[in-house]
């Protein structure tokens, strides 16, 4: 029992990486530009499609693929931003709907390019990591994506803290108007946010490619937790929406271990409600962001 | 009087649509019309500042309630008999619609202590829970497959002239019949008392309730009207199709709602109507008949929502109103020349 237990934790910790990875980039991108961006799931679609061509089809090595993956997606975030978000930053319930337009568009062009059905992605390693407990052991892919969120959040963490452009955007967060009149450019802003917000999905959808069923219609059940995971943080708060995925993530992969996976599903959603009944702000927002 | 000349031009186009169409296009116009009063139901909600994500779900409630009224399989078959088998189908549909108003009032409850986004979210969540319970419960609501076999909406007799109404013309008859009352009662609704009050707590929420507006209640009246027509639509779908299942009411359909309405626009009664006829023509008539590939079709839907939000923003009714409002003053400028020489 208790090594299912374990087992089942280590799996969480894999589950809430890869949902922080997304759910934080979904963050960055409402607080800075206040915009719910609705084809999240699909920049995610987008990252593991790019493994899926640079690595299953042109033999290039995963880590190189995975690298195109983070710059394409995050390209492709920044031309979201310029031709999107940008126009229509006044109109909040526009720049969701321009996202459901893109999220149309990404889905169409991905299933005309690459087919509807799911593509097979070879594992990049079958080595298993057993960790000391036997019974207790985690697949070397899914560490990958553990260090790389670590590493990746911790980055971040160290560009939101410590730099210029860093400081820039907590500014942005808090007060647009008035980061504005301190001399700060609102659009650069607006595009690294994009840019970081876009590549992480990707990075998080390329190191999961080889793990998950890849199909142009997967990014639907990664939106759907992004955004149970950022309202039970409270969105617009990083530390809310990387604690909050770790909560979901050990909430859900529990009760599907030890029930099923739609049960786990509705707990989820009810957690959700909860929260939002109780605690509209989320369990680390701070103020009201209607 | 121009007025009615319309009213009269419309209802000669409508009744008349069937003997133009093709027979999946005639399968196209029920949807059609069943689309129109999803969408018009959903504006009631809109008119009091709410946007839900849970409509698609409310209309599936009403689908599930009156195929399972209809024809009550759940009951150990003793009581179904006692009671004399379900409900007959019309009955079944107004139940359904019931059961959709009773399901948001409930609803109510938790999801009116929101507001603007955070409604929009638990909408989605509260649908998505309801959802959920249809996938996993196999007893009464069919699992995954949902429920099959949904009986269907009897013959009507006419004198010696049986109109059968698994035909889709017939059926779009009584969609039509159906649709129209529903929504001469939304019109009456919106321009009642009630209807303006639902203006005023959208757009000034705090002066309304500072002079006895209860906001809660009537934001939680809007929702039940607005379900139970929804639910009304959800049978109607219910019954012609023969089936509902949990995947029919996921979050895709619900973003085509959102996409109509906010194409067509919300600010008058005839926008959302405008959106889902305009694009529904366009998807599955033109497009389709030109041959477009199924993803092509996709794309194509995507971009214009775009360069709809991007360009009009206020939707195409404030195209129409451009017009009307041109017309008008044109019709004013020939007044005004030719005063004088009346005068």
């Amino acid at each position: 029992m208790l090594e299912l237990i374990l087992q089942t934790s280590v799996n969480a910790i894999y589950a809430a990486s890869f949902m922080a990875l997304v759910a934080v980039g979904l963050v960055m991108i409402f607080g800075v530009m206040r915009v719910i961006n609705f084809a999240h799931g699909e920049l995610y679609m987008l990252g593991s499609y790019c493994v899926v061509f640079f690595y299953a089809d042109q033999q290039f090595p995963i880590l190189v693929a995975t690298c195109i993956g983070l710059v394409f997606v995050g390209v492709t975030g920044i031309l979201m931003e310029r031709a999107l978000f940008r126009p229509l930053r006044d109109n909040p319930l526009g720049g969701l709907i321009a996202s459901i337009g893109f999220l149309l568009c990404a889905q169409a062009i991905i299933s005309m390019g690459f087919g509807v059905r799911a593509e097979h992605v070879p594992p990049t390693t079958q080595q298993v990591i057993n960790l000391g407990i036997e019974g207790v052991a985690i697949p070397l892919q899914r560490l990958y994506v553990v260090i790389a969120a670590v590493l990746l959040l911790g980055a971040l963490y160290v560009f939101l803290r410590h730099t210029r452009f860093g400081w820039a955007l907590r500014a942005c967060a808090q007060d647009a108007k008035a980061a504005a009149l301190q001399g700060i450019s609102l659009n650069q802003t607006a595009r690294i946010a994009m840019f970081i917000g876009a590549a992480l999905a990707g990075t998080a959808g390329a190191l999961t490619a080889p793990l998950v069923r890849v199909y142009p219609y997967m990014g639907h059940s990664v939106i759907v937790t992004a955004f149970i995971i950022i309202i039970v943080g409270g969105i617009g708060s990083l530390e809310g929406a990387i604690v909050a995925a770790i909560l979901y993530a050990f909430v859900h992969t529990f009760v599907t271990t030890f029930a099923d996976g739609v049960i786990a599903d509705i707990v989820g959603l009810l957690l959700m409600l909860m929260v939002l009944v109780v605690r509209p702000n989320g369990l680390f927002g701070t103020r009201e962001r209607a | 009087m121009t007025r009615w000349l319309g009213f009269a031009i419309l209802a000669v186009l409508l009744i008349g649509a069937p003997f133009v169409l093709s027979f999946s296009q005639q399968e196209i116009a029920v949807f059609l019309v069943i689309n129109v009063l999803i969408v018009c139901s959903y504006r009631l909600l809109t008119l009091t500042g709410e946007w839900s994500l849970g409509h698609f779900v409310i209309v599936g409630v009403g689908g599930y309630a009156s195929a399972l009224l209809s024809k009550p399989t759940w009951l150990p078959p003793e009581t179904a008999a006692a009671l004399g088998g379900g409900l007959p189908v019309p009955l079944a549909m107004l139940a359904g619609g019931c059961v959709a108003a009773l399901v948001a009032f409930v609803l109510s409850f938790p999801l009116f202590r929101l507001k603007g986004f955070y409604f929009l979210i638990g909408s989605f969540a509260a649908g998505e829970v309801i959802r959920l319970l249809w996938k996993k419960f196999r007893d009464p609501f069919g699992g995954p497959k949902g429920l099959k076999s949904v009986e269907g909406f009897p013959d009507i007799q006419l004198g010696d002239i049986s109109l059968p109404m698994w035909d889709a013309t017939n059926y779009y008859y009584l969609c039509l019949i159906v649709v129209g009352v529903s929504l001469w009662i939304l019109y009456r609704i919106e321009r009642s008392r009630i209807g303006l009050t639902f203006h005023a707590l959208h757009w000034q929420d705090k002066l309304a309730e500072s002079v006895g507006v209860n906001a809660w209640r009537y934001r939680m009246l809007a929702f039940v009207i607005a379900s139970f027509f929804a639910g009304i639509a959800g049978a109607l779908m219910a019954h012609y199709l023969g089936t509902v299942n949990p995947n029919m009411f996921d979050v895709e359909p619900m973003v085509f709602v959102l996409i109509w309405v906010i194409v067509g626009g919300t600010a008058t009664f005839y926008g959302p109507i405008l959106g889902v006829v305009t694009l529904t023509v366009l998807n599955e008539i033109v497009l389709r008949e030109l041959g477009v590939a199924d993803q092509m079709r996709h794309l194509i839907y995507g971009l214009l929502l775009i360069l709809a939000v991007l360009f009009l923003p206020k939707g195409l009714e404030s195209g129409v109103e451009r017009l009307r409002a041109r017309f008008r003053r044109r019709e004013e400028g020939d007044n005004r020349a030719a005063q004088p020489d009346a005068a």
